[in-house]
């Protein structure tokens, strides 16, 4: 700095200071403090679970680190020796020894194994419901839209992440995994067969599959995820955090407590807490019980086992897809080509596709899609309240339904002895639920979206109820209302509420196809819609304390006319 | 950064960020409400017991190292699994409590302790229009500069190159694996392969083979060969015996079977699952992963679940012996499809 030559050299005096000038003065440490030191985090219960994201991935590179030590990806033969009795000598690969051997053989191995595979599940929770947080909130809106896509290869990375570990133990479970998603690969069109064969290094299930997951799961993955993780996070330091609607903020502000002290010891604390949370987790509940299953063969299954959550709804879809309909048709087809005849199995390929490919393309393009509809180009440093954007937590919900059904799915044995149904019904049943379930969830979410709102607006109008009944001099008898203040109001009637822009015409009259499609969207999106209380309507509802207010009526353009 | 108060936090005081377009008939920001001061701020008995809340949560975490290193020393591991689960047990709630009581001792001390007057700082603009018109005089003295511009030439030979340099990082991958060639096409099933039990390897007489029961078959020799795992990945088989009546064979399949005596393969035809499943009543066999059904009585035709083909059937006969065999090789592929299968 310049003015360094200007200053009197800087002389510490204690030991602490001495050490601290030392290191300060080579890596220009006091200029990190100065830009960080009291920075201000908005803060809200629900910015929590980005947060636990992250600190879960610190506990995963944590114990996996450990795992490595004793973990060998190994898919030769050999016979069991250790300590657990049902398995000496059973022939089984290594790899899956080796995992017995961390659960029974090294202290803490069980431990660390549970606690990883537990931190595993939960990472893969806290980043999805993060993003749903994000979403529901119109987080991802300019100009954090390119944060919202790194946000999302990041719940393609942890799926990643979690399959390629799960199949590590190679025991009879994680094989059969593996074996569903060599038929998927191989139904892929033309290089399905090379892609298996290149993926196992031969015919499944070889000898080399465990130790290229071994590579992808312990360097390749987290890399990435790290990479990704450091963009995330210098994009949040760069937009500020976004923070919620209320009194005293504004979108060119930040309203929070500063990094140092408060914020950081609440975050630090925090992980210290999510780590306490999952160790008693780990310490009361198994979780893959590896022993139970047996080592991998071709031959035995256990039936009634599910995948982990996050990879349930792909075999969700697997098992809803009917492979025939009827007695003479079947999706797969055997299609004439002059070299012969190839197969192209639709029954495998349109589940293991299609509702993973109409998610992420969902997910990915949502910020511009949602920007195209509202032909909003505004910077958005404010959040909304998921009701205040019913159409928008529709589609979420709508998301959600449609996740959750394929999820079940993947547990419709289990649905059918445990509600002792018939596995064929709930499988119908399930079938149109997929179709059914999301709209329904979107019409029904948006309804109560619009039923919260109208409820603000009444709070915001007329107050609290409070439950008292109070007979008037004139024998009327009315509930008292408690009128709420101006900062709880502010909170109530501070949003954005957009409305159906109708396409115009051009110059000669006419409407452009896309401005048609536009303005259905726009209709689809803001037709059904409660406008905030205004200063006017607040004054006309004290003037005039019972009965309906016109102005309130006239605004809210609920639709269906 | 200015401490809170409510002169601050006017809306809509910059053009580049969105200010919603209802000024007029919009509610003013009433800003930051008053702080209230907390308990432990007024009374400094309240302060005092915050403070050893605090370190007793400290302590606690304290207790909990020892305890997972009681669980860890002190717990021997035998041979049962119960001696496995106390020892997991105290090394996580060692564990949890160490944690816990750090995590949730800083968390009080933030929330009742230290400052909660919430602060404002204003955002600033992320590309202001002076370091946009910067960085453009930059980029293009840069560009200048190197002449990339100015000599084609140059260019377009890098781009050819920068290209093609990455391809034998591509194909370097080929040997990642061998192509298929016929090996998905055939399996171990030979003209005259005894047809055994699996895991053991004992051969099955057709006598043993009584009706309404299942094998699950390997054919003789699997245990020994070399790619044992992929073989038997292809190679199982059930054998079921059922009432003569109740097969159905089709024209050229009549004496694939063995007196009721039939064998079919093992892996689904949807996505390769071991169908295990034997339903004896209704001759259904069921594929746990996804929930084929496969109906015996109609030559294992698809009549429930995700699969489309029917199970691949092994034609069998009896030796001299009065063992099974195999009478050729499946006449199809087994498992799930692949593009060449034809
Ligand atoms: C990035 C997020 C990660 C996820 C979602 C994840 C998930 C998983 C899962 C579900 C398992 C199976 C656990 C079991 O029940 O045995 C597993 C195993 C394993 N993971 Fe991870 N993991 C992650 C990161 C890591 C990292 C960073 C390392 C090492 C540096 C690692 C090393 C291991 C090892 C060695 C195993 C095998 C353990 C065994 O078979 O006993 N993991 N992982
Ligand atoms: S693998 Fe048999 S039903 Fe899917």
């Amino acid at each position: 700095m310049s003015s360094s030559t200007t200053t009197q050299t800087y002389v510490p005096k204690t030991r602490v200071g001495k050490v601290t000038d030392y290191v300060d003065s080579r890596v220009g440490g006091s200029g990190i403090v100065k830009e960080f030191g009291r920075k201000i985090f908005p803060d809200h219960w629900t910015f929590m679970f980005g947060e636990v994201a992250l600190y879960t991935f610190v506990i995963l590179l944590i114990t996996g680190t450990f795992l490595t030590f004793f973990y060998d990806p190994s898919m030769a033969e050999t016979h069991y020796n250790g300590s657990y009795l049902p398995l000496r000598g059973v022939e089984m690969s290594v790899a899956y020894a080796s995992s017995l051997d961390i659960s029974f053989d090294v202290r803490g191995g069980l431990f660390m194994r549970q606690l990883h595979h537990w931190a595993a599940l939960l990472f893969a929770a806290s980043v999805a419901v993060h993003m749903l947080r994000v979403f529901f909130t119109g987080a991802f809106r300019r100009p954090r839209e390119f944060n919202w896509v790194v946000g999302c290869v990041l719940v393609i990375l942890s799926l990643a992440a979690g399959f390629t570990g799960y199949s590590l133990p190679d025991d009879l479970l994680s094989g059969n995994g593996l074996r569903i998603i060599d038929g998927v690969m191989k139904a892929i069109p033309v290089v399905g067969t090379y892609l298996s064969f290149f993926l196992f290094g031969g015919e499944f299930p070889g000898t080399m599959i465990i130790g290229r997951l071994y590579v992808l799961h312990i360097l390749l993955i987290p890399a990435v995820i790290l990479l990704m993780i450091g963009i995330h996070l210098f994009m949040v330091v760069l937009h500020k955090h976004s923070q919620f609607p209320g009194p005293g903020r504004t979108n060119t502000n930040v309203v929070g407590y500063p990094v140092g002290p408060v914020y950081a010891a609440k975050a630090g604390g925090f992980f210290f807490i999510v780590f306490g949370i999952l160790a008693a987790i780990a310490a009361a509940f198994t979780i893959n019980p590896i022993w139970n299953y047996g080592p991998y063969d071709p031959s035995p299954v256990s039936a009634g086992t599910q995948p982990d959550w996050y990879i349930g709804w792909v075999d969700g879809a697997l098992r809803l897809m009917p492979g025939t309909l009827g007695d003479n048709f079947d999706f797969e087809f055997m299609i004439p080509f002059p070299w012969g005849v190839n197969a192209l199995s639709l029954n495998v390929l349109v589940p293991a596709l299609v509702p993973a490919a109409i998610v992420f393309t969902l997910m990915f393009a949502w910020p511009w899609i949602e920007a195209w509809v509202t032909k909003d180009k505004r910077e958005h440093h404010l959040l909304d309240r998921p009701r205040n954007a019913p159409a928008r937590t529709g589609v979420g919900v709508a998301g959600i339904v449609f996740y959750c059904v394929l999820w079940a799915a993947a547990s419709s044995d289990l649905i059918a002895t445990h509600f002792l149904v018939s596995l064929n019904d709930v499988t119908y049943w399930l079938r149109a639920l997929v179709f059914i379930g999301p709209v329904l969830a979107f019409m029904v979410t948006r309804r109560i979206a619009l039923a919260l709102q109208r409820k603000d607006r009444e709070i915001a109008l007329h107050g609290r109820e409070t439950g008292r009944i109070v007979r008037l001099p004139h024998g009327e008898f009315i509930e008292v209302h408690e009128p709420v203040d101006d900062y709880k109001r502010y909170k109530l009637v501070s949003f954005d509420s957009p409305e159906v822009m109708v396409p115009k015409p051009d110059e000669n009259g006419k409407i452009s196809l896309l401005d048609k499609v536009h303005g259905r969207a726009s209709r689809f999106f803001f037709e059904d819609r409660v406008a905030p209380v205004t200063p006017k309507e607040l004054e006309a509802s004290h003037n005039d304390h019972h009965g309906e207010i016109a102005g309130a009526k006239d605004r809210e353009s609920i639709a269906s006319h | 950064m200015i401490m809170a108060d409510s002169s601050n936090g006017a809306p809509g005081t910059s053009v580049t960020v969105a200010t919603p377009g209802r000024e007029l008939d919009e509610f003013e920001n009433p800003g930051l409400p008053p702080h209230r001061p907390r308990l432990a701020d007024r009374d400094p008995r309240a302060e005092k017991r915050a403070e050893r809340q605090v370190a007793l949560l400290f302590l606690i975490s304290v207790l909990g190292t020892l305890l997972f290193f009681a669980g860890y020393f002190f717990v021997p591991l035998n041979e049962t699994i119960e001696r496995l689960r106390l020892q997991n047990l105290m090394l996580g709630l060692g564990t949890a409590f160490a944690m816990l009581g750090i995590g949730v001792g800083i968390v009080h001390w933030a929330k009742t302790l230290m400052p909660d007057h919430e602060v404002t700082e204003s955002r600033h603009e992320i590309r202001p229009e002076k370091d946009r018109r910067d960085a453009e005089k930059i980029v293009n003295d840069i560009l200048d500069e190197s002449g990339i511009k100015r000599r084609p030439l140059i260019r377009n030979t890098l781009l050819g190159a920068a290209l093609l340099a990455p391809l034998p990082a591509i194909a370097i991958f080929r040997d990642l694996g061998p192509l298929p060639g016929n090996s998905l096409k055939h399996t171990m099933w030979d003209t005259g392969v005894r047809l055994t039990r699996d895991p053991s390897g004992t051969p099955i007489r057709a006598s043993d083979v009584t009706i309404g029961s299942a094998f699950h078959v390997i054919p003789e020799g699997l245990n020994e060969v070399e790619n044992k795992l992929e073989e038997k990945a292809k190679a199982v088989v059930l054998l079921m015996r059922l009432d003569p009546e109740e097969l159905n064979p089709s024209p050229g399949r009549e004496n694939w079977g063995y007196d009721g005596i039939v064998a079919y393969s093992k892996i689904c035809t949807h996505v390769g699952c071991p169908v295990a499943l034997y339903e004896q009543q209704t001759h259904h066999l069921l594929c746990p992963c996804h929930q084929s059904t496969f109906d015996l009585e109609q030559e294992c035709e698809v009549i429930f679940g995700p699969a489309a083909r029917p199970l691949p059937q092994l034609p069998i006969e009896v030796d001299d012996e009065g063992y099974l065999v195999a009478s050729s090789d499946f006449q199809e592929p087994v498992g799930p499809s692949f593009w060449e299968r034809g």
